[in-house]
């Protein structure tokens, strides 16, 4: 380890033009990720934005997996792509968001959205590509996120927090669980839900 | 592989994300964009802590540990997150933020005092 | 119980009195006449107990310091002389006669108890004043007289006029307390004393520095007081408070404290020439003046209230010639025969059911129904109008032979241009007051025309005071003028033959020539009917009066003039009598002078108000009030607006952080 980073140090960086087999993988997966995201928020389809949701956090699992963070993949695949958007959809339905294309998906406040986060997006970009631009990452040699690896560190330094956490995840299922039946209580007697719909 | 490729990548996600949670209508559609935001910080974290376990020696993983309880957190915020949008459209008939405007000031409320106006002023 | 004792119980039991009229009155209305008659009484005994122990001799001084107050000490200081001793006695005693007075007058006022009340404490100031030794004392004392002035002028504050009057009695007497009070400090702040004694003793030493200077503004203050020339014009407004109310003013309290407080510092006034002329031309002017218009009012009280001006002349005059014996003399005799006058009058307007001598001679036989005031007012009359040998004629002889004495330019503490003016002011008023007085009296008792209306027998309480008053009316001047200069400075009362004889013969031809004028014009009085009469003429005496003056004005179209052909005034005075009337328009000259010019600067200020500050504060108010509407747009409930906003912040935010970090 202390070879490769001398080596690193020492041969200076790899240039952007001559990219590794890993960077190319990265560099395709990233566009699909970031395309899928895209459409996801643009899509007037609502249905639709929660599939390409799907795409897009995929992708993320696969550039994890990119990265040797294998446990961590596994884990987007498992909670993000399997419940989250499970529940978005039921979200959605429960919600009787229309099938089709809806023209109303975007509000009036689009153009100032876009402005901000294009600002944003330059920004952030900007500073990031000024601050690493020379940095490398050494993907070589033991991967960095087995499971062996992160569940060593999880239950050796970080089990406070996840105990902590444990009692977080309570909280939010007692309160989802609250949340719906106040809701209701309240909705029984005033609105059934019926007349409210589009 | 450089580090910019995925920072880039994060910061692109990341903006994506905070479009869709400025432009989008539908409550659920914001929910949505909020996880792409969660996600872009989430590769970011990891995209970092590879990085330092090369570069820094760096045994504590951090950056994962910090990713997982992310998704945790994400996974309750969803829950949560449906289960007001599911209140607010049973009481409001509706999950369009836009449609949301109690806190505006009617055109009858004059004069500071009113809850519309300290809103004004936080806001300001 | 030492004469210090007697002399501070004084003042303090009438003082106590009022406070318990004033908190007993609602409740125990069987406590209030009692409490209102019994206290003068006793300061009555006590003042003569007082007087008695004193008898002249040397000055009874008493006095404590209650708190220090800085550099000019202010102490509970009692100085009584013969002066204040006798003064305190008439005080009491007239005091005395308008609390029982009163018990008949106001029988049935829903409001006598506070108005016995504030007479009691009125009465209780005035003493404060006669026996006080001490300037700030007395100027308490001299302020209380002021606001229970008001109140008392004010008494039927259902009328216009009293409310008018009322009001102006304050603020016209508080125009002369400004200067009066500077004029205190002033002379205090020379003397390095608020004690009399003290004052009198600087200014025996030549100790005061400006004395013209202190002598004219508290001149100011006692013109104010006692109704001299040009502050006058307060006291035949004020006739529209009660009868004994005026009795009370005009005989023993109000009027003569300016008179009384001057006679005390008479040495300081001394002290400067250019002050004892002013005393004299405004003692003159006010001397003929007030003749003039007393015989051209209509209104009985207004006439002796003019006639209380033109004897309270006589007095500044006294004292513009130095001698103050002569000062006070006048005012013991005039504190007597005035409050005859008063309560005599208050009598016939209740028999008569008007105030109006126009109506009055209109009426047949009024003498018979009121023989009491009848005959005690021909006598107050005749002192009036100086005829020996009632009382009036020996005090005012005594003036006029000071005058007369200083015209000779032998004494040193008067000039005798002040003596000249006096003494022809004094022999001219002599004939105007004898004449004021004769057409008072045949106007009032000797009328013509149809029977006078019959209200039954005065109260008996009303009719006894007015023989006590006449006693000493008819008789202490004869009797006092030898004693009196023992009490007073020692300088002799007696009348001289020189202006007896011409005092007396011109208040003969004055009287003789009205009465001429009368026979005269009487004849018109058939010709011209009129009359106001009170509605209520079997009513309580304050209410008939209280109509009376009500109704003049719709009546006359003049609070003190009425279009009376038969007035014998008219022919006395000839062009003279309209100007005469209004009291020589010296109320609209002050109208002209100080009313409108305050009523301008006041819409001035209005406008200034409501025009030009308004207008910045609105201005200054329209620029927030934009900016809210601008910003209160950009509130429109839509959260991701705001998020937006708040995101933009950031990141401008941010990216100004980085610049700044990056140095760029």
């Amino acid at each position: 380890m202390t070879l490769a980073a001398a080596t690193v140090t020492a041969s200076g960086t790899p240039g952007f033009l001559s990219p590794t087999g890993v960077e190319i993988a990265f560099l395709l997966v990233g566009l699909v990720t970031l395309g899928a995201a895209l459409i996801t928020v643009t899509t007037r389809q609502l249905v639709h934005a929660a599939l390409w949701l799907v795409v897009a956090l995929g992708g993320l699992a696969v550039e994890y997996l990119l990265l040797t963070a294998e446990f961590i993949a596994w884990v987007q695949v498992l909670i993000y792509v399997g419940s989250v958007v499970v529940l978005l959809l039921f979200g959605l339905m429960l919600t009787r968001a229309p099938i089709g294309r809806s023209p109303d998906a975007d509000s009036g406040n689009r153009w100032a959205a876009l402005t901000v986060a294009v600002a944003a997006a330059v920004a952030l970009v900007w500073v990031v590509v000024d601050a690493f631009r020379t940095t490398w990452i050494d993907l070589g040699g033991p991967a960095a996120g087995t499971t062996e690896v992160t569940g060593a560190s999880l239950f050796r330094h970080w089990v406070l927090p996840f105990e902590a956490l444990s009692v977080l995840l309570l909280a939010a299922l007692v309160g989802a669980i609250v949340l719906s039946r106040k809701a209701k209580a309240d909705a029984g007697p005033a609105v059934p839900g019926k007349e409210g719909v589009r | 592989m450089h580090l910019a490729y995925p920072a880039v990548l994060s910061a692109l996600l990341f903006c994506t994300g905070l479009y869709g949670v400025l432009a989008r209508r539908n409550a659920i559609l914001v929910l949505m964009s909020v996880e792409l935001m969660l996600n872009a910080v989430n590769l970011n974290l990891v995209a970092f802590d590879v990085w330092l376990s090369r570069a820094a020696r760096d045994t504590l993983h951090s950056g994962q540990a910090l990713t997982l309880f992310t998704i945790a957190i994400a996974a309750a915020e969803i829950g949560i997150g449906l289960a007001i949008v599911l209140a607010v459209y049973r009481n409001r008939g509706t999950s369009d933020i836009d449609k949301l405007r109690d806190t505006a000031e009617g055109p009858e409320t004059e004069g500071p005092g009113t809850p519309a106006a300290e809103k004004a002023e936080a806001t300001a | 119980m030492t004469t210090t004792t007697l002399a501070v119980l004084v003042p303090l039991l009438p003082f106590l009195g009022a406070a318990a009229g004033l908190l007993l009155g609602r409740t125990t209305p069987g406590f209030v006449r009692p409490l209102a008659v019994l206290p003068p009484l006793a300061s009555l005994v006590l003042a003569a107990l007082v007087a008695a122990r004193q008898g002249g001799d040397a000055a009874v001084d008493a006095h404590t310091e209650l708190t220090p107050t800085g550099s000019v000490p202010i102490e509970l200081a009692l100085h009584i002389d013969g002066f204040a001793a006798l003064v305190a006695v008439l005080v009491a005693f007239v005091a005395a006669c308008v609390q029982i007075y009163s018990t008949g007058y106001l029988r049935d006022d829903p409001r006598y108890p506070s108005y016995a009340a504030l007479v009691s404490l009125f009465t209780s100031a005035m003493l404060l004043v006669v026996y006080s030794g001490d300037l700030i004392v007395l100027l308490v004392g001299w302020e209380v007289m002021g606001i229970c002035s008001y109140f008392l002028v004010g008494h039927y504050w259902e009328t216009p006029e009293a409310r008018a009057a009322s009001l102006k009695a304050f603020l016209v007497t508080k125009l002369g307390d400004v200067p009066f009070l500077i004029g205190l400090f002033a002379l205090a702040t020379d003397a390095g004393s608020f004690r009399i004694t003290r004052v009198l003793g600087a200014v025996a030493s030549g100790g005061i520095d400006h004395p013209t200077v202190i002598a004219l503004l508290l001149l100011a203050g006692v013109a104010g007081k006692s109704a001299q020339f040009p502050l006058h014009t307060w006291l035949p407004d004020a006739m529209a408070g009660p009868t004994p109310v005026s009795a009370l003013i005009h005989a023993a309290t109000m009027v003569a404290a300016g008179v009384y407080f001057t006679a005390r510092l008479l040495p300081l006034f001394e002290a400067s020439q250019a002050a004892m002329v002013v005393l004299a031309v405004m003692a003159a002017v006010t001397m003929a003046g007030s003749g003039l218009a007393a015989l051209a009012q209509d209104d009985i009280k207004r006439v002796l209230a003019y006639s209380t001006i033109g004897q309270l002349g006589y007095m500044t005059g006294a004292l513009a010639v130095g001698d103050r014996g002569a000062a006070v003399f006048h005012l013991l005799t005039h504190g007597a025969f005035k409050a005859l006058l008063f309560l005599a009058a208050g009598v016939i307007i209740h028999a008569a059911g008007t105030n109006s001598l126009a109506a009055m001679s209109r009426m047949r036989g009024l003498r018979d129904r009121i023989p009491d005031a009848y005959w005690t007012m021909t006598v107050a009359l005749l002192a009036l109008a100086a005829i020996p040998p009632f009382s009036g004629f020996f005090s005012k002889e005594s003036v006029l032979g000071a005058a007369e004495h200083v015209t000779s330019g032998h004494t040193g503490h008067a000039p005798a241009v002040a003596g000249w003016i006096v003494l022809v002011a004094g022999l001219l008023t002599a004939v105007l007051t004898a004449a004021y007085a004769t057409r008072l009296w045949l106007l009032a008792f000797r009328g013509q025309g149809p029977e006078a209306p019959d209200h039954g027998r005065q109260p008996l309480t009303m009719t006894v005071v007015l023989w006590v008053l006449a006693i000493p009316s008819l008789a202490l001047g004869g009797l006092a003028y030898r004693a009196l200069p023992d009490w007073f400075d020692g300088r002799d009362l007696t009348p001289t033959p020189l202006t007896s004889v011409l005092g007396t013969g011109l208040a003969l031809v004055g009287g003789l020539l009205t009465y001429g004028c009368w026979q005269r014009t009487t004849r018109l009085a058939a010709g011209t009917p009129l009359g106001a009469v009170a509605a209520h003429p079997e009513e309580d005496a304050g209410l008939v009066e209280a109509e009376a003056i009500a109704t003049h004005e719709p009546a006359y179209g003049d609070i003190a003039y009425a279009p009376d052909p038969a007035d014998p005034s008219r022919l006395l005075l000839g062009p003279l009598h309209r100007h005469a009337a209004a009291g020589f328009h010296l109320d609209a000259v002050y109208t002209a002078l100080f009313v409108r010019p305050v009523q301008a600067g006041a819409s001035l200020v209005r406008f200034l108000d409501r025009e030009v500050v308004d207008t910045y504060v609105h201005g200054a108010a329209a620029l927030p009030r934009l900016l809210g509407a601008a910003v209160r747009r950009a509130q429109t409930g839509n959260v991701q607006t705001y998020v937006s906003a708040l995101l933009a912040g950031t990141v401008v935010l941010a990216v100004a952080v980085l610049l700044v970090a990056t140095g760029v």
